[in-house]
């Protein structure tokens, strides 16, 4: 199968109350590709998967999923697709164990195939030893990779992670990383996954979509979008600080820019590590002597504090609110789920 | 990557799984389970044995004055016993008000359950649970049958407990053509009323997020239901404005028939009537819980 996995022509979600949540969303996914969507709280990320897992109805535009139109074809669009909440919605008062299979049962598996997987699929997270435990004396990293295997119990086509790290520490959040790159690796799987980690996208994503107010504002490659920056910033410093080489260096090819910051000079160049060496000769040759120098790459931090105007720091922090705040709720419903008649 | 891996597979798929979910949560928690056994035995003992209506006229033994003669005496309390036994007769049916009020008692806690079958929906859209079911092919109706059915065994499980205590605490005054087929008659009749009220309570609950509105509404409407019905007291010394409401309460209709399978002689004209109202009413919900869960389970 060649086709594209993912297309979307114009998909837009209005809410009752007129808030346009998703706003002519246009992007393809290819077959066995890793795209991710970034985007600061209530840009439209969930409710865009929402519309393509079928749980939500598009207002205007249409998707399809493998190929199967999402809204009318969504059963067929349901059998292709696996999805990874961003919620944890195994079922606290069963065992995992018991959670795999409510799923494959959800899709129609016959119960021989489906323990034959369930076997794998735990044993791919790690569960095995817990399958018979309640899945309510699980962590939150557990909970989060009994997700991943319910999620992959149907060997979906087009695998839908809703920021699949979330709330995780370092180690599970590598884990989960590891279990994303075998997912493509061994079974070429298409993922399509929303984080609001940038070094996650950075690392996994084939190519990242950065949405803001329910509208994509640009879409590439996680090197495509960072060099769209203008490239690497390169620090230099001479000695004679008197001097001003702005111009002299200003004259080099590939330089985009060029600010004199604090006795230093913060240029801006394409191709950085091949621009650099060019610079420092131009400089000694009007006899300057170079004291200092330093080159980065820009990061996809970058990318996203140019794009959405909001720092990705001060995202996680109320993010990361939001989420004790959700978990606290769903305990407290959780005691009196079990108090109640 | 078997795409159409689920191609033949039968359109209920699933069904039996979310019904045994919601099962487990039940089956495999004994405090919840007995306390559903505790709740009846409690409710019984108060309306059946302490707030006993029978009581009122077999317990009573006038003092007669001392120059009516002794066997004229005799005669009297005799006739007065049996008066007080056939005022029983036509107000209750039985001269047992334990027995009437036991068998109004099943249908009682059939209502309580099916009654609270909508807060589960509630939770499993709150928690995400619904949303992950509703990303599979699993049919929109079969998630609304799965909470019907589980309601359904619950409450069917509930009865049986009523109908065993009343039958130990007892006395439970069995009529005499009480048959396998009648008790089995008895739990279409209880089935068709659980069907009906749990479809009920889930549509009230198919796009809810709150389980406070749930709450209220259980509240607003269980009494009414439990007691402008004849489960507790017949509805023929009611006024007629609430005999209206009684006639066109399921609950009514639920507790007739499981007495006269019970209790009375059956009428087989009555019967059908009843039976016929709890079908339709079972139907009717059922049908447009289904037909509205493929509207409105998605947003």
């Amino acid at each position: 199968m060649l086709n594209d996995a993912l297309v979307v022509e114009g998909l837009t979600k209005v809410f009752n109350n007129n808030l346009v949540a998703v706003d002519h969303v246009s992007f393809t996914v290819k077959e066995g590709e890793i795209f991710g969507f970034l985007g600061p709280n209530g840009a439209g990320k969930t409710t865009t998967i929402n519309m393509f897992i079928t749980v939500l109805k598009p207002t205007e535009g249409r998707a399809t999923v493998c190929g199967f139109d999402i809204a009318k074809q969504s059963s067929e669009v349901r059998n292709c697709l696996g999805v990874v909440p961003q919620e944890y919605t195994a079922d606290e008062d069963l065992t995992g164990l018991e959670n795999i299979l409510l799923c494959a049962d959800l899709y129609g598996i016959p119960r021989e195939i489906s323990e034959k997987r369930a076997t794998e699929l735990l044993e791919l997270v790690e569960l095995t030893k817990f399958k018979d435990k309640q899945v309510a004396t699980y962590s939150g990293g557990m909970r989060r990779r009994l997700e991943l295997a319910c999620g992959l119990i149907n060997r979906p086509h087009v695998f839908f992670l809703d920021e699949p790290t979330l709330g995780l520490d370092v180690q599970t959040r590598a884990a989960t990383w590891n279990y994303i790159k075998l997912l493509k690796k061994e079974y070429g799987m298409t993922i399509f996954m929303t984080t609001h980690y940038l070094e996650e996208a950075d690392m996994l994503c084939d190519r990242i979509a950065i949405i803001d107010y329910g509208k994509i504002i640009i879409m590439g490659t996680p090197n495509d979008l960072k060099e769209g920056l203008g490239g690497d910033i390169m620090t230099v410093s001479i000695q004679d600080s008197k001097a001003d080489i702005s111009d002299l260096i200003k004259k080099v090819p590939k330089v985009k820019e060029v600010k004199k910051q604090d006795g230093a000079y913060r240029i801006k160049v394409v191709d950085g590590e091949e621009t650099a060496p060019i610079i420092i000769d131009a400089v000694r040759a009007e006899g300057h002597k170079v004291t200092r120098l330093a080159l980065t790459k820009p990061t996809l931090d970058e990318v996203y504090l140019e794009y959405t105007g909001k720092s990705i720091r001060e995202e996680e922090e109320s993010r990361e609110g939001f989420r004790a705040q959700r978990i606290a709720m769903r305990r407290a419903r959780g005691e009196r789920t079990r108090g109640g008649p | 990557m078997t795409k159409n891996n689920s191609n033949s597979k039968n359109p209920l798929h699933g069904l039996w799984a979310l019904t045994n979910r919601d099962l487990k949560k039940w089956y495999k928690n004994p405090i919840i389970l007995l306390l559903g056994i505790i709740q009846p035995i409690i409710w019984m003992s108060l309306l059946g044995k302490a707030m006993n209506l029978g009581s009122m006229f077999t317990s009573f033994s006038p003092t007669l004055p001392s120059t009516i003669p002794q066997p004229i005496q005799e005669q009297i309390i005799q006739a007065m016993s049996d008066l007080s036994k056939q005022a029983m007769l036509s107000i209750f049916g039985t001269a047992d008000y334990f027995s009437y009020m036991a068998v109004g008692m099943m249908s009682f806690v059939v209502m309580f359950t099916a009654m609270f079958s909508g807060m589960s929906m509630v939770f499993d859209r709150r928690l995400g649970f619904l949303n992950k079911v509703l990303s599979t092919p699993v049919a929109r109706g079969s998630i609304l049958m799965a909470k019907i059915f589980s309601a359904v065994i619950r409450a069917l499980f509930q009865a049986t407990i009523v109908l065993g205590i009343a039958y130990v605490i007892g006395p439970l005054s069995v009529s005499a053509g009480f048959s396998i087929l009648n008790l089995l008659g008895v739990y279409a009749a209880l089935f068709l009323i659980s069907m009906g009220l749990s479809s009920i309570f889930i549509l009230i609950a198919i796009r809810s997020t709150r389980q406070e509105t749930q709450m209220a509404v259980v509240n607003l409407l269980n009494l009414p239901l439990m007691f402008a019905s004849n489960a507790l007291f017949p509805a023929s010394l009611m006024p007629d404005w609430l005999q209206t409401i009684t006639k066109i309460n399921p609950v009514t209709y639920a507790t007739d028939a499981t007495r006269q399978l019970i209790l009375y002689t059956v009428d087989m004209h009555q019967l059908a009537i009843d039976f016929l109202f709890l079908g339709a009413f079972a139907v009717i919900f059922s049908t447009i819980g289904i037909v509205l869960s493929w509207r409105y389970l998605s947003k």
